[in-house]
């Protein structure tokens, strides 16, 4: 048997060149530049982020630009340049109660401290195609307003002190970290947030929606949803002290949820989290959802086979990079092994025939 | 008793300052002030990442969230004063520039460089936080009651 397993250098070479000219499309259009998709498509920056799993928007750009937009390869390539970087260390945890936000909405409490702030949202509009985009024009400026510099609490904080929610006690146990080491079930929860916030958002948001429907019982509110930014701190062993590296953009979401107690807890409500790169409200909101649902074990519910309360289903399926790779590589040339199976389909089309005419013999 | 006044407060703010300023910006300042002094280098810049970590429910255990890119250096003044610099994405100039101001906030010339870039690098940091701040606070929602029925 013959099988070709040389001779597409050339092919390849042209394609590439082909794909660089299709990227750029028309010349005749001014060409599309890295700021520009930093700037004016943030969210799908910030998308290729999260799930890219590396903060930063000047590669995210690049990333969809070189990708076509599409957002699944781009956050492949972002993944892939991840692997290269030296890592200098972990930052302290975040304090995403000190976050200044753009953004911040409670859907259980209306009066709250600090107030309903909706932000730069979507929330709102009409949905209608606005042609006035389709021309160019500038666009005039945000309306601005005093400030009060009063705090901005976690929602949670009230129910926490009438002691109806579950509290979430500091501690500083290392989590793992699913980029060292492979990702294995059982996860604890840090495991399981770490493979949340950079999952798939599509499948977050299906997962998430699952459980609405009815697949897992957690009836959630949006306790509280707030984007904006937080100080990165980090311990510099040369210095022996930590200091701020950065700033980072990011979406949490704090879901409550009824529990109606268990043999050594009394009825209160639960949580879900979601902590998300950049302004990512519908993924984080989906990744508290996914959360409270896989939390079904330490909170002492029943296993209802419900696929969003399974880890195993969950996790393993979540990652749109390792899910793309094993998908996409059965496109690739697989000549040797179909050229077996079609030796061994025609081997059981001979004796199948050869069969029949002995059965019609006899 | 924690205690409050921490020994590196002066350092840690304006490193701080100096990861969190725009490209460009600590350059552009330091040129300002004449030319750079003479260094020599204990790490040259470097790019690599930090992993950012967040806590379940905002408090509880920590988790691991996703990377940020970083580039840190070391230099050395002719004086003999250290410079530090760790700041977000990948930006080696800028870090020359940051660690440069960090080993002179430590000499004499530490004055100069707090009028010419630091107190720059406030007021600025602080005016893109209250613009931001107030396009919030207008898009805060002034909840009020209406009254209904007859009586």
């Amino acid at each position: 048997m013959y099988v070709a397993v040389k001779g597409g250098e050339r092919a390849i070479e042209n394609a590439h060149a082909w794909l660089a000219e299709e990227r750029r499309g028309d010349p005749a259009v001014a060409e599309l530049s890295v700021a520009q998709i930093r700037e004016q498509l943030s969210l799908a920056v910030n998308r290729v982020m999260a799930e890219g799993s590396l903060y930063d928007p000047d590669l995210a750009a690049l990333a969809i630009k070189q990708a076509r937009g599409d957002l699944i390869e781009a956050i492949f390539l972002i993944r892939a340049y991840r692997t290269t970087l030296p890592r200098f260390g972990a930052s302290n945890p975040v304090d995403t109660a000190a976050m200044a936000c753009d953004r911040r909405i409670s859907a259980t409490f209306k009066d709250l401290p600090g107030g309903q702030v909706l932000g730069p949202t979507f929330d709102y509009t009409h949905r209608l195609l606005d042609f006035k985009l389709a021309a160019d024009g500038d666009v005039p400026a945000a309306p601005t307003r005093e400030t009060d510099a009063a705090p901005v609490p976690h929602v949670t904080d009230f129910l926490n002190r009438e002691g109806l929610i579950e509290d979430a006690p500091a501690d500083d146990t290392p989590p793992p970290d699913l980029t060292r080491e492979p990702l294995e079930t059982p996860a604890d929860r840090a495991l399981r947030l770490q493979a949340l916030t950079r999952a798939d958002e599509g499948f977050t948001l299906s997962m998430a929606y699952s459980t609405q429907r009815g697949y897992a019982r957690n009836h959630a509110f949006v306790g509280e949803l707030r984007i904006g930014a937080v100080p990165v701190e980090m311990e510099i062993p040369e210095l022996g002290f930590a200091v701020e590296i950065g700033e980072i953009t990011l979406t949490e979401c704090e879901t409550v949820n009824q529990f109606k107690g268990s043999k050594t807890e009394p009825p209160q409500f639960t949580r879900g989290y979601g902590l998300v790169f950049g302004q990512t409200e519908r993924k984080a909101i989906s990744m508290a959802l996914v959360d409270r649902a896989l939390r079904w074990e330490e909170l002492g519910e029943d296993f209802e086979g419900a696929p969003a309360q399974d880890a195993e289903f969950v996790l393993y399926h979540a990652d749109n990079i390792q899910a793309t790779g094993f998908l996409e590589h059965i496109k690739l040339p697989h000549y040797v092994d179909f050229q077996s199976e079609l030796e061994l389909v025609r081997k059981l089309r001979r004796e199948a025939t050869a069969a029949q005419v002995q059965e019609a013999a006899e | 008793m924690k205690d409050t006044a921490d020994p590196n407060a002066g350092r840690k703010a304006w490193m701080s300052l100096l990861a969190k300023a725009p490209e460009g910006r600590v350059a552009a300042l330091l040129e300002a002030m004449g030319p750079r002094p003479a260094h020599g280098w204990l790490r040259a810049p470097e790019i690599g990442s930090t992993m950012v970590r967040g806590r379940a429910g905002g408090t509880g255990a920590p988790f691991n969230l996703g990377e940020m890119t970083v580039t840190r250096c070391a230099l050395r003044l002719e004086g003999g004063a250290v410079g530090h610099a760790y700041i977000q994405g990948r930006r080696k100039a800028d870090a020359e520039a940051a660690a440069l101001v960090d080993a002179l906030m430590q000499t004499d010339a530490a004055a100069e460089v707090q009028a010419g870039v630091l107190d720059v690098l406030e007021a600025e940091a602080s005016a893109r936080r209250a613009t931001r701040a107030a396009k919030a606070a207008a898009t805060k929602v002034d909840f009020f009651t209406m009254v209904r029925g007859d009586d």
